[in-house]
């Protein structure tokens, strides 16, 4: 039985009403819908913020960060003032401020497999808006288990991917992508960057397949995964199919309960960006700073992008880009003492593995890159 | 020749090249000449068995070619390929090092 409308509702989504494929049922559908959004940042941001303003009658949300200056390039539910607030609060008001008649749960802890299935169990659909692998596989995982559609986007740089993954329908993300990269192998956002309005253009795709999931209307990207380049401006479609040999969705899976996310991807799932190598490989940028003064005879190996020395720099450094470094080995000593660096740690760390597998021993890794400088050492350098 | 598209992940790898145009009859010739003319992207793409890593998707058009033939799909002069990577998508470094090392000793 779907719950009516009141005449305030009825003037609200009158814009929907006049749709003849929404009309006053398909309003109600929204209603009485529930979706949960995995992340509140640059995906969940336009994906909280139209499912409000559409009337879907539940939406939850799960982060477990709060809201950092460097989010607001492109995370449009948060707003200056919330800066330091609850990501999943500071998106809770914007929404009952697009929509009060809506109910809005907020889940402010890390989505783990001991949570994952108690908070997902009453919602009908699941918005992907994550930001790494754990929390990805876990999400899908979690609806083959309770047999709900993944509403999926993923972004970098200028490029996004959405699909719907519904393996009572179609294929799921585990069909397409059987294990995910070593860690260090595909670069983050953080490192690599992306286009603030990018998250704008494939959350909104994946509010729209949530909405036509919730009407029953059109044809939802289920068995189809859309490539979206923004420099291009080209959308391209490619088949998936299900796969019988699929771990967890296939003719005979071998998983059939959550398991370590975190172990399966070689990778924290709700870690801060550290930038360090551990053990006696790191170096602080204070103990960096006293070394130089002290006359040691460091070289400063830069492993940034040619663009990012135009943000900020150390004295003496070389430009060694990362995806060039090993073609450039022999412009390097290893009898030398030399210290990596980048923005927060993480490319150098690998720079580092890099080196050291080349034989090289006299090397360190600065930890928390240049931006850790910049707090530390030299305030004349901006942090990005 | 065939072309195949190169992601914006691996571009660096590729002098920025987003497509890069490829030499072979199938896919297996196609890309090893991808990777005779830019061995960086090698260990982005195979292991050291020298398969193609299962994150790694190629599309032939729009299908995956482990719907086709896989790695022996006959190529025609004006196909394309499709690299498709996997994409955390989001906004924190995780990286570690791929073989992190164990002792310092320099």
């Amino acid at each position: 039985m779907l719950p009516n409308l009141s005449h305030s509702e009825i003037m609200r989504y009158s814009r929907h009403l006049l749709i003849p494929e929404v009309g006053l049922e398909g309003q109600r559908k929204l209603k009485a819908a529930a979706v949960l959004v995995i992340g509140t940042g640059g995906l969940g941001s336009p994906v909280a913020m139209y499912l409000a303003a559409a009337g879907v009658g539940c939406i939850g949300l799960v982060d477990y960060d709060v809201v950092d200056f460097s989010n607001l390039q492109r995370q449009v539910i948060h707003g200056t003032s919330g800066i330091g607030a609850l990501k999943v609060e500071s998106a809770r008001q914007r929404m009952l401020d697009i929509n009060p008649g809506i109910q809005v749960d907020s889940y402010n802890e890390p989505f783990t497999s001991e949570n994952a299935m108690r908070i997902a169990r009453d919602y009908d659909i699941l918005i992907d808006g994550t930001d790494n692998f754990p929390t990805r596989y876990l999400t899908n995982d979690v609806c083959v288990f309770l047999g709900k559609p993944n509403v999926y986007g993923s972004i970098y740089r200028f490029d996004g991917q959405v699909s719907v993954f519904d393996a009572q329908r179609g294929p799921c993300y585990r069909c397409l992508f059987p294990e995910p990269p070593p860690p260090g192998l595909v670069p983050s956002c953080a490192e690599g960057g992306v286009l603030g309005v990018l998250p704008g253009t494939i959350g909104t795709l994946q509010a729209t397949e949530a909405l036509k999931l919730i009407l029953g209307i059109g044809d939802p990207l289920i068995g189809r995964l859309m490539l979206y380049n923004a420099l291009d401006m080209s959308f391209e479609f490619v088949k998936l199919r299900k796969n019988p040999k699929c771990k967890v969705c296939g003719l005979e899976p071998e998983i059939t309960e959550l398991i370590d996310y975190e172990a399966f991807c070689g990778v924290p799932g709700h870690d801060h960006e550290e930038g360090t190598v551990g053990g006696n490989w790191d170096i602080s940028a204070t103990e960096l700073a006293e070394r130089l003064k002290k006359g040691n005879h460091l070289r400063l190996v830069d492993v940034r992008e040619p663009h990012e020395q135009d943000i900020s720099h150390i004295d003496g450094a070389e430009l060694f880009p990362l995806g060039q470094l090993a073609g450039r080995l022999s412009e390097l000593d290893s009898a030398e003492e030399m210290v990596v660096f980048c923005k927060v740690g993480t490319r150098s760390a690998r720079a580092l593995d890099l080196l050291v597998g080349a034989g090289f021993r006299k090397v360190k890794n600065l930890k928390g890159g240049i931006n850790a400088w910049a707090r530390e050492v030299d305030p004349s350098q901006p942090i990005y | 020749m065939p072309t195949l598209r190169i992601p914006t992940p691996l571009r660096p790898y590729t002098s920025g090249q987003s497509e890069v145009a490829v030499q072979g009859s199938n896919v297996a010739q196609a890309m090893n000449d991808l990777i005779v003319r830019y061995p960086a992207l090698k260990p982005h793409l195979y292991n050291g068995e020298g398969n193609l890593r299962p994150f790694v998707n190629l599309f032939l058009g729009e299908d995956n070619i482990k719907d086709l033939q896989g790695i022996e799909t006959p190529l025609e002069i004006d196909d394309r390929l499709l690299l498709i990577p996997s994409v955390a998508g989001g906004c924190r470094g995780l990286a570690r090092p791929l073989h992190p090392p164990r002792s310092f000793q320099g």
